[in-house]
């Protein structure tokens, strides 16, 4: 079975987030980069799906520059086996979903991963766009997933409960925990990373229709105010007069 | 944008408590290759999720987590340089530099636990072995399927060990080996021990003991303050039939075991500023969220004095160690070199937990905090791989030509 992760490359959580070029560019300056949390979770079940089903093979892709590239070695030392990095600026959903699907396309794979959301646009369409691009099924967020033969038991978190489906191969998921425990890469694996494959391919040209104008940071968080639990008169006064959102 | 980070941060949930961060005010990382850095971020999280959200608790009981062995095996942390055929890494000194910083940032029995394996155990089964011996051993050890002891120090015989009395008779189809060895990290959980021993003409030998042979023992030292979970123990040796072949064919003399421990001796010194590190991290947040008089304690002079020192002796030593992996992938790293990077890096990590700990004021004497656990730690590793002193004569004898030891 072929399986095709998609990686994001953002910034760590506990990165300090600051804008460049009057606040239309994102300042990755002294900015650590890691795979999104959530393609790590995908990429795990990946591999342990590989490591279950002989004859697997996982090819880890991302959107990005060049500077993504310690990204994506690390999805190969953690045990993909082969990754396409598609050179252009992942500037948007629409046009990122695009580049997916053509690899996809190209490559035939059977069952496409990538996180439920990347956590720095946090847009987490791209499975959805890319399953209709491609004319398969699209599910997220998927927290459990079962092959057996040509089908898919899914298990998907809905609003107060969860539900159980099942999806004929080929198909696109985005996951989340508790689909798999992320992986820590080996010594061993980082050294076989070193010579496994990673191709660079040119992007398709995409008329996306989107264009950035602006970024903002919200408001610091404010102070926090104790009221005592039986002073519910001051409370809704609070609400109405203070935080204003009654 | 929207700010997601705290749902990503309860994703990884046991990364939450040890929010550990290097400091690198020299930019160092740019030394680095893209491959160092994720060695070490893989090594950070291997301890954040294995070790961290259990040290405490191992230490305070004194207990030594076995299933750490495997866990070490499986990350790659035995024998990072020794070539891959044998099951190691096949990574260079910077590699082993990194790994050993973040394992004892973690905890420096657990450092031991690896440095033991890899340095001791596993450097002069690939040194001083024959092809067989390394075949047999290296990959199991690698892999943590058998744990590894080194055994040089005797009860009588600690800073000289060339006066050492654990000694072997070539009986014809065997070597009978009698004595005892001391202070011997891992012993109790062992299943091969590379011990030290003179033959009939005085002349140092190692050799391969292995657990189940007839009138060889293993006595765990109890009542430990420091490296409370690592295992110590005794090797004691009554008449053990020791097969020839378990004899190291390499080399032989005092020099043998001396090139293991500078091997050590260089993790030691990446692995003592990083339980530096730890303590600083702890106490610059400590500093920043602790209030007295209205005022973070961070805002006092004296407070930033010990902070600004901390971090002025990390940054020496960080640059110190990297310039010595250097030398070492060179090959021209010298015992010499080693001594001094060993010494300043224990002395400085022990200086930096004391201060730390005064920085967190009660709650530094806690096990809330790791900061008493890296300090009473930091005391055996000074005194082991080479006192803090006898690191002295041996620059001395380097400087003069005279040799002070006796
Ligand atoms: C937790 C722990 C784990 C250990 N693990 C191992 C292990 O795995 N394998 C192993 O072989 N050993 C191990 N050791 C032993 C360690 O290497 C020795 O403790 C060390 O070499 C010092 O020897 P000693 O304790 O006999 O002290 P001594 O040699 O008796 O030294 C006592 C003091 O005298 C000073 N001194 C000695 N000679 C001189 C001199 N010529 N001039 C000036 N000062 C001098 C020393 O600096 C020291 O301050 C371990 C020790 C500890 C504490």
């Amino acid at each position: 079975m072929k399986i095709l992760v998609c990686i994001t490359h953002v910034p760590d959580t506990t990165s300090k987030i600051n804008f460049k070029d009057n606040n239309t560019k994102f300042d990755p300056t002294g900015v650590q980069f890691i795979i999104g949390p959530y393609d790590d979770y995908a990429l795990a079940r990946a591999i342990e799906i590989k490591e279950s089903t002989p004859g697997t093979t996982v090819t880890v892709l991302n959107v990005g520059l060049a500077e993504t590239e310690p990204t994506i070695r690390k999805a190969l030392a953690i045990g993909a086996d082969d990754a396409i990095r598609v050179n252009a600026d992942p500037t948007d959903s629409f046009f990122v979903a695009s580049q997916i699907a053509e690899q996809a396309k190209a490559g035939g794979y059977e069952l496409i991963l990538m996180g439920r959301e990347s956590i720095d646009y946090n847009s987490g369409v791209v499975h959805s766009i890319v399953g209709e691009m491609l004319g398969i099924p699209s599910v997220s967020p998927v927290m459990k997933l079962e092959l057996s033969g040509n089908t898919a038991k899914l298990a998907r978190e809905i609003e107060g409960g969860k539900e159980y489906l099942e999806v004929s191969l080929p198909f696109v998921a985005g996951c989340q925990e508790p689909i798999a425990e992320w992986k820590i890469p080996n010594m061993r694996g980082i050294m076989s990373a070193r010579t496994k494959p990673l191709k660079v391919v040119e992007p398709k040209s995409v008329n996306s229709g989107v264009a950035t104008q602006k970024y903002e940071l919200p408001k610091p968080k404010g102070s926090v105010k104790m009221i005592s639990a039986d002073n519910v008169k001051e409370l809704v006064n609070l609400l109405k007069n203070e935080a204003k959102v009654l | 944008m929207p700010n997601h980070n705290g749902s990503a941060e309860t994703v990884k949930k046991s990364m939450k408590q040890d929010r550990f961060e290097h400091p690198d005010f020299y930019a160092i990382d740019d030394l680095l290759t893209e491959e160092h850095k994720l060695i070490r971020s893989s090594i950070r999280d291997f301890v954040k999720r294995e070790i961290s959200p259990n040290i405490e608790d191992w230490a305070q009981r004194a207990h030594f987590p076995f299933e750490i062995v495997k866990k070490f095996g499986d990350i790659g942390a035995f024998g990072p340089t020794i070539p891959t055929e044998y099951g190691g890494g096949g990574l260079d000194y910077i590699s082993y530099g990194l790994i050993m910083q973040e394992i004892e940032r973690g905890d420096s029995g657990m450092r031991s636990t690896a440095s033991v394996q890899g340095s001791l155990v596993m450097y002069p089964i690939y040194k001083f072995g024959s092809e067989e011996q390394r075949k047999k051993y290296l990959p199991k050890l690698a892999s943590g399927e058998w744990l590894g002891c080194f055994g040089l120090t005797e009860p009588d015989h600690g800073s000289n060990p060339g006066g050492m009395v654990t000694n072997f008779k070539d009986m014809g189809d065997h070597y009978l080996l009698n004595g005892a060895k001391m202070w011997i990290s891992n012993s109790p959980k062992a299943q091969v021990a590379v011990v030290w021993a003179k033959h009939e003409q005085g002349r140092i030998h190692g050799l391969i003991v292995e657990r189940g042979m007839a009138g060889f023992s293993t006595p765990e030292t109890h009542g430990k303050w420091s490296l409370r979970a690592s295992t110590t123990g005794e090797l004691v040796f009554d008449n053990v039939k020791v097969p020839k072949e378990n004899l190291l064919p390499g080399k032989n003399g005092l020099g043998a075991p001396l090139m293991c421990l500078d091997s050590a001796r260089y993790g030691i010194a990446w692995g003592a500023i990083g339980a530096a590190m730890d303590c600083y991290d702890s106490a610059r947040r400590y500093a920043m969220e602790r209030i007295q008089f209205d005022k973070p304690i961070g805002s006092f002079q004296l407070v930033q004095k010990k902070l600004a020192e901390m971090l002025t002796e990390i940054t020496k030593a960080q640059l110190v160690n990297w310039r010595l992996g250097v030398l070492m992938n060179e090959g021209k790293g010298t015992t010499q070199q080693i001594s001094m990077a060993k010494r300043n890096s224990v002395q400085v990590a022990l200086e930096i937990a004391r201060e730390a700990r005064q920085i967190h004021g009660g709650m530094g004497i806690t096990g809330e905090y790791p900061i008493m656990r890296h300090m009473m730690n930091l005391e055996s590793v000074v005194t082991y791989e080479g006192t803090h002193d006898i690191h002295l004569l041996i620059l001395g004898n380097h400087i003069t030509g005279i040799p002070a030891f006796i």
